[in-house]
């Protein structure tokens, strides 16, 4: 696979070759092993390294095209820079995109952290240990249906025609793992957790069968639900993906395009309650998967998007910036158009609590653990969802299991419903954020 | 005696000279000759599934083209059994030595080892090339396809007809997309397939305001075999399609939850079968422990109301392959006859774990995935009932017109959203609905779908799982389900 500086120097010569001044790459290469076993034995192993970039090229009249390919190779790279300036006579003709003003600017805190790989034989031996722990914890788990462990290596880089060049590594390991129950006269339950880390030895994976055992186990006596409105408190990893499900409140390129519930006039107005807050973090240090740059190559930073409950911030991309009058924040995906996402949420407490809340003697309150088939049930641009969840009715500190049941509510009602904010933060693979208490939600049971 | 078998010592000389732009019988040779090093290191089955893409997809945003994005690709799988354990190695590399690479990784990781340098390589005795896309004329299907021009001009044509038939507008948008892939799959039980799939897509994302009310409606239709599908795109009729239900949701009311009756529509109301049930019947699920329908074929798991298919034959639906992903030519499958389970959906390694046969469905999203047992074009049959009979048996239900994505849980529980609902009352529809979501387990619901109209009609889909996602067909006549979950406010 060719070098980052081979792609670079590649690329300004086939550039030049072709009569094309301004271009830019970003692409990353991806060595991967992964596991998953069944009943003792292995059941696939996967390996991959595959290498993909993406090239912009800006045309005599200054529009914009974009082509991405797999084929790094010389003449790989020559068929994609003369594809992107067949479509650059098709780019935008306002607004075109241009580099980030940040892309030669300083990162801060840069550091490659490859982590040697481990042997195949070593992930199946892990594995193994851990499904067989897991059976062998409660005579009910029957299976494993779902699991599986990896490792993976990532390499990615941005350069341009300017001479701007950056380029980082990272290793990273991860488990899943989802056990389900079959007892008689019973509905099969079933319950799972992931870990991630930076290699294979800081991995948590007694963590992960801890976790996996102890929510299948809290679900084997479950009972109905009956429909009505409760007070609702969010696991972090629950309130994560909701916040994320509509991270378009933050999203600038949204906002531009009209897909957002947030207006440009929407900074510094409440749009929740005051006990909340959220910052976007790439560089936080709990975030295992860390970059340090975005796709357009500006470096990547902590952005405070809700304040004690006011927006204060939008994630941007070099071009949303600049129409907003505002800096990029290290968030653009290069493409075509440029579009922006969140990296590593970290949610707090923001204004004091007037009253603190606690599951041990809450009564009559929903503990969502894990929210599904967000895909489905939430309408991003309505503001509104409709999601089944796994969790517990808790009553005076005793949880029982909720057999089936959904939460549906409007999200900009949940932000102003939030009755308080824990203190004592969760690390979760999307962010860190403690249990997050709502007032007044929808739960459809029997 | 001179043999003309390969020496393993002798691979390294090899030159081998394969046609870099097409999967042609050049590709046979080299691919022949890693087959039996991968035999003779002891692999029970060896495949390699070779892949190249052309992809590009067109954004219209209100009144300009937002994003042209073309997208080339080129790789290869290996996939090597030993036993019934088996490992996949994907790579970009297409040079023999780079497939050899990957070859002897996925050998390494089973525990293989590569023969000595002495050894002889077993020849493996390919299918003489079976190239359906030279036999069914597909070679010339990409340069027949709509340029980048001329898809910006249908695109923004097309979103003028919205900006004329919707109100409170707050966006518009057009998409298409053209996902131009070539295959060769080659294994070591002879198996020598190429073909050329050409599946694209065009719809449109309406998104209306009011103050505090919001719609937003999509319809997507799709083709696989026709390169001038964006040129007859009747984009006038789905513009009104679109702009009426996005109307008629503006001001539509929360879903009271509870539980119903509903009838669900047909064309993409077919993803009830396809999450609640189809899912279920692949093998992938059945090695998982995960379908309660693994030792129910013979008997009766569905209302006898109910027949379904999965099939890849359809001329031009979503899902229809002329072979899939493991160079085996597709079926039509019975899945469920009058309520009895007939067949399941099974890949090459899921009828080795399960005992199955194959039925044509391996199925991957890329040359990254390992195939798997995935549904085609999926539907049930239509019945005998008419709609006014379906409406006419319920006094108070949801009419669940136009629905969104779904899933299936590994306890066999299945949810998915409704984006255009209404009210029945009295055999009437009275009323617009939204925030509808409907939930069930697996095995109940099949036994409720108790009346099924004459009206079957087929609509193009994503699904997503184990091997990437790929585009199937969902579809059904109009349906009855008797009582059904409905989540809301």
């Amino acid at each position: 696979m060719p070098t980052i500086n081979n792609i670079a120097t590649d690329a300004q010569e086939k550039a030049a070759r072709l009569g094309i001044k301004k271009f830019d790459i970003y692409g990353s290469t991806v060595d991967e092993n992964s596991v998953q076993v069944d009943r003792g034995a292995p059941k696939q192993v996967k390996a991959s390294n595959r290498s993909s970039v993406i090239v912009r090229v800006w045309n005599e009249d200054q529009t914009m095209g974009v082509t991405s390919t797999t084929d790094v190779d010389p003449s790989g790279l020559e068929l994609a820079l003369k594809t992107a300036y067949e479509a650059s006579f098709f780019g935008v003709k306002e607004n075109v995109p241009d580099f980030s003003p940040e892309a030669s600017a300083p990162i801060a805190d840069k550091s490659d952290e490859k982590a040697p790989q481990a042997p195949v034989s070593e992930l199946l031996e892990s594995l193994l240990e851990a499904e067989k722990e897991l059976l062998s914890a409660h005579p009910a788990i029957k299976g494993v249906p779902y699991n599986g462990l990896a490792q993976r290596d990532i390499d990615r880089f941005y350069l341009n025609s300017d001479g701007a060049i950056r380029n980082e590594a990272r290793s990273y390991a991860s488990i899943y793992l989802y056990s389900k129950t079959e007892e008689e006269g019973r509905k099969p339950r079933s319950g799972g957790a992931f870990r991630i880390s930076r290699s294979l030895e800081q991995l948590d994976i007694n963590g992960c069968l801890k976790e996996t055992v102890e929510k299948t186990i809290s679900h084997l006596n479950y009972e109905k639900v009956k429909s009505g409105k409760y007070r609702v408190v969010f696991s972090p990893e629950a309130f994560l993906s909701l916040l994320g499900a509509f991270s378009n409140l933050f999203n600038a390129q949204n906002i531009l395009d009209k897909q957002s519930l947030s207006t440009p006039e929407s900074l510094g107005t409440k749009i929740a309650s005051p006990l909340l807050s959220v910052c976007d973090d790439a560089l936080h240090p709990d975030n295992v998967a860390a970059e340090t740059f975005d796709g357009e190559g500006t470096p990547t930073r902590r952005v405070s998007l809700i304040t004690d409950g006011v927006l204060t911030g939008f994630l941007h991309n070099s071009g949303t910036a600049k129409r907003l009058n505002a800096q990029p924040t290290g968030h653009a995906n290069i493409g075509a158009k440029v579009s922006v996402g969140s990296h590593f949420y970290h949610v707090f407490p923001g204004a004091a609590a007037s009253q603190e809340y606690s599951l041990a003697n809450a009564e009559n309150v929903i503990l969502i653990d894990d929210l599904q088939a967000l895909h489905a049930g939430v309408k991003a641009l309505q503001g509104s969802f409709s999601l089944p969840f796994d969790g517990w009715l808790v009553e005076n500190g005793k949880l029982t299991s909720i057999e089936s049941a959904t939460v549906a509510g409007d999200f900009l009602e949940l932000l102003q419903s939030i009755l308080f904010v824990e203190k004592e933060p969760e690390l979760t693979p999307g962010g860190v954020c403690p249990r997050v208490w709502v007032d007044g939600l929808s739960i459809t049971g029997e | 005696m001179h043999s003309t078998l390969l020496i393993s010592r002798e691979l390294p000389t090899l030159q081998y000279t394969s046609t870099p732009e097409r999967f042609d019988e050049t590709w046979s040779a080299p691919l022949a000759t890693l087959l039996g090093l991968g035999r003779a290191a002891g692999a029970d089955f060896i495949e390699f599934f070779l892949e190249r893409v052309n992809y590009i997809s067109c954004l219209a945003e209100d009144d300009i083209i937002s994003s042209i994005a073309p997208r080339l690709s080129r790789g290869a799988g290996v996939r090597v059994f030993r036993g019934k354990a088996d490992c996949y190695v994907s790579t970009n590399d297409l040079s023999f030595s780079g497939l050899k690479s990957a070859l002897e990784k996925g050998l390494s990781i089973l525990g293989l080892q590569l023969p000595s340098e002495n050894a002889y390589i077993p020849e493996i005795n390919l299918e003489p090339l079976r190239d359906y896309a030279t036999l069914k004329e597909k070679d010339a299907w990409l340069s027949k396809c709509s340029s980048m021009r001329e898809m910006g001009e249908v695109l923004l044509d097309a979103n003028s007809q919205l900006k004329l038939k919707a109100s409170h507008v707050q966006s518009r948008r057009a998409v298409y997309f053209r996902d131009w892939q070539e295959v060769l799959v080659v294994s070591s039980d002879g198996t020598n397939a190429r073909d050329i799939r050409l599946t694209q897509s065009v719809g449109y994302n309406l998104l209306c305001a009011d103050g505090a009310h919001r719609s937003s409606i999509a319809k997507r239709v799709g083709d696989t075999s026709d390169p001038g599908f964006l040129r007859s795109w009747d984009y006038e009729s789905n513009a009104e399609e679109v702009a009426i239900a996005a109307g008629q949701m503006l001001y539509a009311d929360y879903v009271e939850s509870g539980t119903y009756p509903i009838i669900m529509a047909n064309q993409f109301g077919g993803v009830i079968f396809h999450e609640a049930c189809g899912h279920l019947l692949e093998t992938t699920q059945i090695e998982r422990n995960t379908s309660p329908f693994a030792d129910k074929k013979g008997e009766k798991i569905a209302h006898e109301n109910l027949t379904a298919w999965d099939e890849g034959l359809s001329s031009t639906a979503f899902g229809t392959i002329d072979m899939d992903d493991e160079g085996m030519p597709a079926q039509r499958t019975l899945l469920i006859e009058k309520g009895i389970l007939k067949n399941f959906i099974a890949d090459r390694a899921g009828s080795l774990h399960t005992g199955h046969p194959r039925t044509g469905s391996g199925r991957r999203q890329s040359y990254a995935f390992a195939a798997a047992s995935r549904m085609r074009n999926t539907y049930i049959a239509p019945g005998d009932y008419t709609n006014e009979d379906l409406f006419a048996s319920i006094d108070k239900g949801i009419y669940c017109k136009k629905m969104g994505g779904g899933s299936v849980g590994a306890t066999g529980q299945f949810n998915f959203g409704v984006d255009e609902a209404y009210l029945i009352e009295n055999g009437k529809i009275t009323k617009p609905l939204k925030g509808a979501t409907l939930i069930g387990e697996a095995k109940e619901i099949m036994n409720k779908i108790s009346m099924s109209s004459n009206d079957l009609a087929l609509a193009a889909g994503f699904c997503g799982s184990i091997s990437g996602s790929i585009y199937v067909t969902v579809g059904q006549p109009h349906i009855k389900v008797d009582s059904i979950t409905v989540g809301g406010r």
